[in-house]
């Protein structure tokens, strides 16, 4: 048998097929290491108890007073629930120009059908979004007091400001352009199980 | 096999002991070799000291890590009150935290003093390159120690410093969502990070660090200590003994030295313990004082200090600082096309090159590019033995504009470090771009500042005046 794959010279009284089976044996022996990383890498993804706690969570909004914002926790993030008086209901259209994404367009984090209107939501009023800013998922800080303040524009009508790198977002959770952060914030899957009551996590009927 | 060797008539029970220890294991051997016949050049000045103080400052991480663990808990539901618990609770508890988290931020400076001493002195350059590139492999595993060490207290610094951070990885395009997903074990940070950063941190890096320390020293022993004139002093040896005219034995020279230095060191550790532990929220941040809470972000997050100048190379990188990227690259590319003297399919081939990358540049978003910049600016150090083109090693008889443009490094390298803690803001961001250019500039222009000006000569032997 002649040996092309390494190349290397014999002498007299080797056996070159001897170096055939290293070869076979260290290949062999590379895929069964192989093998046995994936067991080992397998276990940093999420366990099974993790990928279960993402159940879904009901919340009353009953004493969610306008100008007001609920934070509750959903897979270990925070949800707001926003509720919107009519002049921040006002202001979103007028920002459309100063927006990166205005019609959630991008599909990084795409906005459920039902909430791909200008509220961003099932219902005007309520604004149902996950409060981790598309940059580097900090948390954004409401900042819902309109007018000149540190950190944002002077003519800043009321939104969020992400403490990190500066992103800022209006009242529908819609990014401005030139900002660090690349994307609308999330719209969780949801659902009105009454009036009253919003089931976040899960937006099939039963 | 050494041969067996018999203890000379009349040996002591000493010396009797030593023969059969010898026989089964080198101690006498690994004794004279790295200490008492290892030779390093005289006249070693104050720089010298950095390398046995890292030494001294892993001793202490570790002696006083093994006693945190004794009382630490890692678990996102009781970690942060373990650590109040060790700070107020345990016997003296308070000490030993102190001690280890002064002894990371003592570490970084020592290392980046004793890697500046190198850079200065031409350390890294032949036969010093493996030295070199293994500590290099040293300061990314203290990196990584360091970053993960900063989850385990569960503060708010902890917490949305590695949501931060992991959420970096997630920039990286095609596999990113899911390398951040297998770093986090959960779809948050949580308890299945802190307990996985608390495995790595106790146990995988440091065992790779210490290998590492190993292997450092081994090149170091190997090949021996350079010193501030840059000559190779196993040049010049004694014709009857074979000794290096300007070595002298480590042990008892430099280990009594040492001494002196580490002396030094301990009083202001000791300073910083006592009196100023958290050191103005430089080594311990104020914001880590609150429990993490995953659904508030602290009003303003900054990595500690020594994460600092590369954290403002990351956040450098927007939009119009891509687009200079792709600027840089296009003009490099023309140079080497036009003064290369590039084979003509070379030359085809730095032109695809630059435009691949012109490409990737505009295509990936400039959170993807800032990442890159901040893993290659700490990579970049690894390829500086072959960037240094210099005939000589050490910056005295570099020519004299050198000492101004390392002078200019430092202060920017400073710099950076300093915006790194600050808020964003436009100016801050347009300083550190042009520091974050500055910075690379001076690493990949290397090649060719490093060969212009006027050498001076450089001596025979070691410059040194007997006191």
């Amino acid at each position: 048998m002649t040996d092309a794959t390494s190349g290397a010279a014999f002498e007299p009284g080797m056996d070159p097929e001897r170096r055939t089976w290293i070869l076979i044996a260290c290949g062999a022996g590379a895929v069964g290491g192989a093998a046995v990383a994936v067991p080992f890498v397998s276990t940093f993804a999420p366990s099974e108890r993790a990928r279960a706690a993402g159940a879904p969570v009901q919340v009353d909004i009953s004493t969610v007073q306008p100008g007001e914002k609920l934070t509750v926790e959903w897979r270990g993030k925070p949800v707001w629930i926003v509720r919107r008086t009519p002049e921040q209901l006002a202001t979103l259209k007028t920002l459309e120009p100063q927006l990166a994404d205005p019609n959630s367009e991008r599909t990084q984090y795409p906005t459920p059908a039902y909430a791909r209107n200008p509220y961003r939501s099932i219902k005007e009023e309520f604004f149902v979004g996950v409060g981790i800013c598309t940059h580097l998922g900090c948390s954004p800080s409401a900042k819902f007091q309109p007018g000149p303040q540190p950190s944002l524009p002077d003519d800043w009508v009321g939104g969020f400001f992400c403490p990190c790198h500066g992103s800022t977002f209006d009242m529908a959770g819609r990014v401005f352009a030139n900002k660090p952060a690349p994307d609308n914030l999330e719209v969780p899957p949801h659902m009105y199980l009454s009036d009253t009551v919003v089931l976040i996590g899960d937006d099939k009927k039963a | 096999m050494a041969e067996f060797k018999q203890s000379p008539a009349g040996a002591t029970t000493a010396q009797q002991f030593m023969t059969w220890v010898d026989n089964r294991f080198p101690a006498t051997k690994l004794w004279t070799e790295h200490l008492s016949e290892y030779y390093a050049p005289k006249a070693q000045n104050f720089w010298y000291f950095f390398g046995s103080l890292a030494l001294l400052v892993l001793v202490i991480q570790i002696v006083t890590g093994i006693f945190l663990v004794m009382h630490y808990k890692p678990d996102a539901a009781l970690a942060f009150a373990s650590v109040e618990y060790i700070m107020r609770d345990v016997p003296w508890g308070w000490l030993i935290r102190y001690m280890h988290s002064t002894g990371a931020s003592a570490f970084f400076i020592v290392v980046y003093l004793h890697m500046w001493r190198g850079m200065i002195y031409g350390s890294y350059q032949k036969p010093r390159e493996l030295i070199w590139i293994f500590g290099c492999a040293i300061f990314l595993c203290m990196m990584a120690e360091a970053f993960m060490g900063y989850l385990l207290p569960w503060g708010q610094m902890s917490y949305w410093g590695a949501q931060v951070i992991i959420n970096l990885f997630a920039a990286i395009p095609f596999v990113g969502e899911d390398l951040s997903l297998l770093i986090r074990g959960d779809y948050v940070v949580g308890d299945a990070t802190l307990n996985r950063f608390f495995a790595f941190h106790v146990i995988a890096v440091p065992l790779v660090l210490l290998g590492l320390v190993v292997a450092h020293i081994i090149a170091l022993h190997e090949v021996g200590s350079n010193n501030p004139d840059g000559v190779e002093i196993k040049a010049k040896k004694d014709p009857k003994t074979g000794i290096p005219l300007d070595g002298i034995p480590f042990h008892p020279y430099y280990t009594i030295h040492d001494l002196i230095g580490i002396s030094v060191f301990l009083l202001i550790f000791s300073a910083i313990i006592f009196f100023a532990p958290e050191m103005g929220g430089y080594f311990l941040e104020y914001n880590n004082f609150i429990p993490a809470d995953p659904l508030q972000t602290p009003l303003h997050i900054a990595p500690v200090w020594y994460f600092t100048p590369y954290y403002s190379m990351l956040r450098a990188v927007t939009d119009p600082m891509v687009n200079v990227f792709a600027g840089v690259v296009a003009l490099a590319a023309v140079l080497a096309v036009l003064k290369g003297g590039l084979a003509k399919q070379w030359k085809v081939a730095v032109l695809v090159g630059a435009v691949v990358v012109i490409a990737a540049l505009k295509l990936f978003d400039a959170k993807f590019w800032g990442v890159v910049v901040m893993g290659v600016a700490v990579l970049v150090l690894i390829p500086l033995p072959w960037l240094d083109r210099s005939p000589v090693k050490s910056i005295r008889y570099r020519p004299s504009w050198n000492k101004i443009l390392y002078g200019i490094f430092v202060v920017n390298f400073f710099v950076l470090g300093y915006l790194g803690m600050k808020p964003p803001s436009d100016i801050g961001t347009l300083i550190s771009q042009v520091g974050t250019l500055f910075y690379f500039g001076f690493f990949l222009l290397m090649p060719w500042w490093s060969r212009i000006g006027e050498f001076k000569a450089v001596p025979d032997r070691v410059t040194f005046k007997p006191h």
